[in-house]
């Protein structure tokens, strides 16, 4: 399926077929709503590319299958939602320890707990924070589109092999439900990818050229840990000095910001159009990347001499919201709408709390 | 002089941790042996567990990979599923494989995964300072049994061996014991047996090594092996429970 043609697709399966078409051969799965289109379709479609599928006894299983494809060297993924992406927190600590690469999406839905099975924005903190133990961290992709999510399939996996980390796609359960017409022309940002020198594949003690391969994220001396830690840490640096992405809609000269991400983002334009109507300038600012955050380009739109407030809409209780604040610092007010579970604002909610903040 | 015996290029020189007189050693020797009279080394891949033999990546000499507690039959999977010529072991112990990885040991069992797992079943955990493991035999005192496993409060020691050779997509198990130069020899051959199984493509191997541990026995090397003997055996009878 390489035509350039548009068609429709749900968002699951648009993203599974992103993923073959940037070259991932292998997906480690377990069923979980709303995200059961992306196994369905690696099930269907892997065995066609010479690929494989394999459903693992669970998201723990799935996630170390992963890893240990990963550290073979090969480009691997695996998908589930929220409480799916709990269980796998465990093998994402180890494999952004053992320095390896992979592609992980979660269609995030109501929570805690068993929660709901509808869209939710709680797993922010989860994605962006941790999650797992230790000091690690993903990039975290928010698309706001079945085209976006496609667009950047392929330049997640490229940024995991580049940095040799693991890679998130953060997606609303609406993301991944919804149809919407897409096509699959994203190439290669022509990133010069560095070669797997370093993967378990099999070494010849007489005539092998490299060092003896040993995957691991064990450093008993704490001397070893802090290398570790270190390296760790001026890889993640560097990312949030190159790989921030970030969309700014109507925010020159703005009275109000609205900052939100993933599907909500698209609402909030829907309710920056209403608001227009009513002569109120407001503007949209929307992480893509919500690690690395955009700290530098929220703080510059919403410190801007025009603006009076900003208003952040996220479908939790309030997550990115730290995020938008400590990038404000204080500089302007931040004010929040939004509530945990899958409730989805309206644009007219919007509106109205913009109203509201101007009185 | 002529040379009858010399250590197998399989192992590196780094010295092991392992306690005075545990089993650990001597196994990884009978594993690195047959991997090299096989002459699979330069595509052998060992996954090493979390446990006392979580430093056996610095023992084996090839490519090794590290895995989370109980979760080496999951990461076996993934590197014999991209690269098949591979020739993928797991080594666990009783904690890794028959408590907290239960669930991945049998489901690789079940998809006939072709991969071999050298199980080491020293009837309590060793790196964590002697606790009851799901081996642990009733009426065995550990830190977390101080009275003697009771089988009414936390159940009978589990057979793995056995437990394994019912599902239909194991294709070799047996279990062997390291506590006699006889049943060395005879650990070593099965071991050799579950490589050729997975080189055969047959499907799953797993051979359960009855091992010592008289740290936390609290016995010296002589008498742990005596106790083995006496106490292991009888429960965990040796012997081939599955060939195909």
């Amino acid at each position: 399926m390489t035509n350039t043609k548009k068609q429709l697709m749900k968002g699951c399966e648009a993203i599974a077929e992103a993923a073959i078409q940037a070259g991932c051969r292998y997906f480690f799965g377990y069923p979980i709503t709303p995200q059961n289109d992306i196994p369905e379709y690696m099930a269907a479609q892997m065995p066609k590319v010479g690929g494989t599928y394999l459903q693992a006894e669970s998201e723990v299983a799935a996630i170390n299958m992963v890893y240990g494809a990963a550290g073979a060297g090969a480009r691997v993924m695996t998908s589930s939602s929220s409480p799916g992406i709990s269980l796998k927190s465990e093998g994402i600590s180890y494999v952004a320890g053992a320095e390896l690469p992979c592609f992980i999406v979660n269609m995030m839905r109501g929570g805690p707990g068993l929660g709901s099975i509808q869209a939710s924005q709680g797993d922010y903190f989860q994605a962006t924070k941790g999650g797992g133990h230790g000091d690690y961290k993903m990039v975290v992709y928010a698309p706001s589109s079945v085209q976006e999510a496609v667009d950047l399939v392929q330049e997640a996996f490229d940024v995991a092999d580049t940095y040799r980390i693991p890679v998130m796609m953060l997606a609303d359960g609406i993301i991944g439900q919804m149809m919407e017409p897409v096509e699959f022309t994203k190439k290669s940002e022509g990133r010069k990818l560095p070669e797997k020198t370093w993967a378990a594949t099999g070494w010849d003690r007489e005539k092998s050229t490299r060092e003896r391969a040993v995957i691991n994220s064990l450093y008993i001396e704490h001397e070893e840990l802090q290398e570790l830690n270190d390296r760790l840490q001026a890889r993640y640096k560097e990312i949030q000095e190159k790989e921030v992405k970030v969309e700014l809609y109507n925010t020159e000269g703005a009275e109000y910001i609205l900052c939100a991400y993933g599907t909500v983002a698209r609402i909030c334009k829907s309710a920056i159009a209403l608001a227009a109507k009513k002569g109120i300038k407001v503007g949209l600012v929307r992480p893509i990347t919500v690690w690395p955050f955009p700290t530098k380009q929220v703080h510059d739109a919403i410190a801007q001499k025009s603006v009076k407030g900003a208003l952040v809409v996220e479908i939790s209780a309030g997550q990115m919201l730290e995020d938008i604040k400590i990038a404000v610092n204080g500089e302007k007010p931040v004010d929040f709408l939004g509530k945990p579970g899958s409730i989805v604002p309206t644009a007219e909610e919007i509106l109205n709390k913009i109203i509201e903040l101007g009185r | 002089m002529e040379t009858v015996f010399k250590k197998t290029p399989v192992l590196t020189d780094a010295v092991m941790h392992y306690c005075p007189g545990c089993g650990h050693g001597i196994v990884h020797r009978l594993v690195a042996e047959a991997i090299d009279e096989l002459g699979v080394a330069n595509k052998a891949i060992a996954v090493v567990p979390v446990g006392c033999a979580v430093f056996a990546y610095r023992y084996f000499n090839i490519d090794s990979m590290e895995a989370a507690h109980g979760r080496a039959p999951a990461v076996a999977t993934g590197i014999k599923r991209v690269n098949p010529d591979n020739v993928v072991f797991t080594y666990q112990g009783d904690g890794d494989l028959a408590s907290i990885g239960t669930a991945e040991i049998v489901h690789a069992a079940h998809r006939g995964e072709k991969i071999t797992t050298i199980f080491i079943n020293n009837a309590i955990y060793g790196m964590t300072g002697g606790q009851m493991a799901p081996t642990t035999l009733v009426g065995q005192k550990t830190t977390t049994s101080p009275y003697g496993r009771d089988k009414e409060h936390c159940g009978s020691p589990i057979r793995i061996a056995e437990m394994l050779a019912t599902i239909e997509g194991s294709a070799y198990i047996e279990r062997v014991a390291v506590n006699s130069p006889g049943n060395i020899i005879k650990a070593k051959k099965a071991i050799k047996k579950a490589f050729e199984t997975q080189l055969a493509g047959k499907g799953f191997s797993l051979v359960e090594v009855l091992s010592n541990c008289p740290t936390n026995w609290g016995m010296s090397p002589a008498e742990s092996m005596k106790w083995l003997e006496e106490n292991m055996i009888p429960y965990y009878p040796l012997g081939v429970k599955k060939e195909v």
